[in-house]
């Protein structure tokens, strides 16, 4: 009995503890916040002319880190789109501070000159990246992502999964914000508005 | 010519994310037990033996192995991490009684430093705390939920830092408890070695939590946590697929375990009374000699 007595104001205070943290977050921003949750944007990819691109070249920009393979049927063009239309709420101004990264997973098939006529389709300030498995294994492993290949069929087709998330960075590469599937355009748009006037 | 097959399967072998303190941990305890092993040279160390070492391979496996990996795209592969963390290696290190060795192969100032962390008045109430039955049924059914809640399961499986102290919150947690559950020594032994009965009723006090919980999952017709989509799966899998193998390695396994456990106690039950029956028929037949 005195070891019941004595471990119920001990543990009390955990509960609340716990409860606490739960309840703890505000939604300040309409995607989900992961400052300082994992590391500053770095990679070293090859571009749409086939040239090296370091993290650097976009510095000083918001960018929207987002993997996938141009064959997707559905999250990939889904999402850029929704990317798109979010752009098209920004002022020219605005947009011309932000970049889309898409990184391709699937380089055996997305070629540069293939990921230069799909990024294409969203309009300039998206642009496709892709690499060697070594440099993809790295940067996916740095965001806590991955992907992987099905076996392909007859035709050769065949699917990969991947993150079906996009990370932010800030015009200093610190990542800020995560939006998944669910997350509205216009939630994209005021987001992406807020984090540029934080960071004009 | 080294074969890139023979290659690629080694590699499966390295830690996806090695985490040294964990390994030297890990090196460390298998170093004293084998040497206990070799010390003592028992042969009946040897079921244990084989119990102790199946436990600690499997634990190491699952967090410093390739499954890893697949253990955070995966959630079906997850869930069958945190079974191996929480139940089956705890499970199979606490049946094995490694006390004995472990204590023979300790070098002497390791001893030392642990009969003194072992006898300090903290460690010796936090032990008694988090080893009283209620509490401890509490802290195993608490933890397997409070880490499937999905937006904690969210950070957790997001950030480095909170997915290791997710997982090895599981390992010290299963450690704590088939300790307390499987106990070999007489109960009453020590303050925390509790009657068989009381365990049997732990045991079956954190069946049906898990049941639920597993069932919740596996029947869910909604995709509960979004995690694995964010991040990407190990290859393609229908969700769905995924998150129902998940539910199920959460439900009949994991109360499996307890059924199993009740099993070993009740072997020690009998264990005990076939020891007290001769005992007192020696002190009969002492009486009736004299």
């Amino acid at each position: 009995m005195t070891g019941r007595r004595l471990c119920l104001p001990l543990l009390l205070p955990l509960f609340t503890a716990v409860l606490a943290a739960c309840g703890d977050t505000a939604p300040e921003w309409r995607g989900h916040d992961i400052t300082g949750v994992m590391p500053d944007l770095r990679y070293t990819l090859t571009g749409e002319n086939g040239e090296t691109m370091i993290a650097g070249a976009y510095s000083g920009k918001v960018r929207l880190l987002f993997f996938g393979f141009t064959h997707c049927p559905d999250i990939c063009p889904a999402t850029l789109g929704r990317l798109k239309s979010a752009m098209t709420l920004l002022d020219a101004q605005q947009r011309e501070r932000v970049r889309v990264l898409f990184v391709s997973v699937d380089p055996k098939r997305d070629t540069p000159e293939r990921l230069a006529e799909y990024t294409g389709y969203f309009g300039p300030r998206f642009v496709g990246l892709t690499g060697t498995q070594a440099q993809l294994t790295e940067l996916s492993k740095r965001y806590r992502v991955t992907y992987g290949y099905a076996e392909p069929d007859e035709n050769g087709a065949y699917a990969v999964s991947h993150s079906g998330a996009v990370f932010v960075f800030d015009p200093q590469g610190k990542v800020r914000l995560l939006f998944n599937q669910s997350v509205p355009v216009a939630d994209i748009a005021a987001d992406l508005r807020r984090l540029l006037e934080d960071t004009a | 010519m080294v074969d890139e097959g023979l290659l690629s399967w080694l590699r499966l072998l390295l830690p996806w994310e090695p985490l040294w303190p964990l390994i030297a941990a890990f090196i460390l305890v298998l170093a004293i037990y084998l040497r206990g092993l070799g010390r003592r040279t028992q042969l009946s160390d040897i079921p244990g033996a084989l119990g102790f070492l199946t436990g600690l391979a499997m634990m190491y496996a699952v967090m410093q192995t390739h499954f890893d990996y697949l253990a955070q795209y995966m959630f079906f592969v997850h869930r069958g991490q945190h079974l191996v963390l929480h139940h089956v290696g705890p499970f199979l290190i606490a049946l094995s009684a490694p006390s004995a060795v472990l204590a023979a192969g300790s070098p002497n100032w390791l001893r030392t430093a642990w009969q003194r962390l072992a006898g300090s008045l903290p460690a010796r109430a936090i032990y008694r705390v988090v080893q009283q039955p209620v509490i401890a049924g509490l802290l195993f059914v608490c933890l397997i939920y409070f880490w499937l809640i999905p937006s904690v399961h969210f950070e957790a499986m997001l950030s480095a830092r909170y997915y290791w102290v997710m997982n090895l919150s599981m390992a010290i947690d299963g450690l704590l408890f088939w300790w307390l559950m499987l106990d070999p020594r007489p109960p009453g032994a020590t303050p925390v070695t509790r009657s068989i009965g009381v365990r049997i009723m732990v045991l079956c006090a954190v069946m049906p939590p898990q049941i639920v919980l597993g069932a919740w999952i596996a029947l869910s017709r909604d995709i509960l946590f979004d995690v694995y989509a964010v991040c990407g799966r190990a290859w393609p899998i229908p969700p769905m697929l995924d998150q129902q193998l998940g539910g199920l390695l959460t439900w009949i396994p994991a109360a499996m375990m307890s059924v199993l456990a009740t099993l070993a106690l009740l072997r020690l039950l009998f264990r005990y009374e076939r020891a007290q029956r001769t005992v007192t028929d020696s002190s009969l037949a002492t009486t009736e000699a004299t």
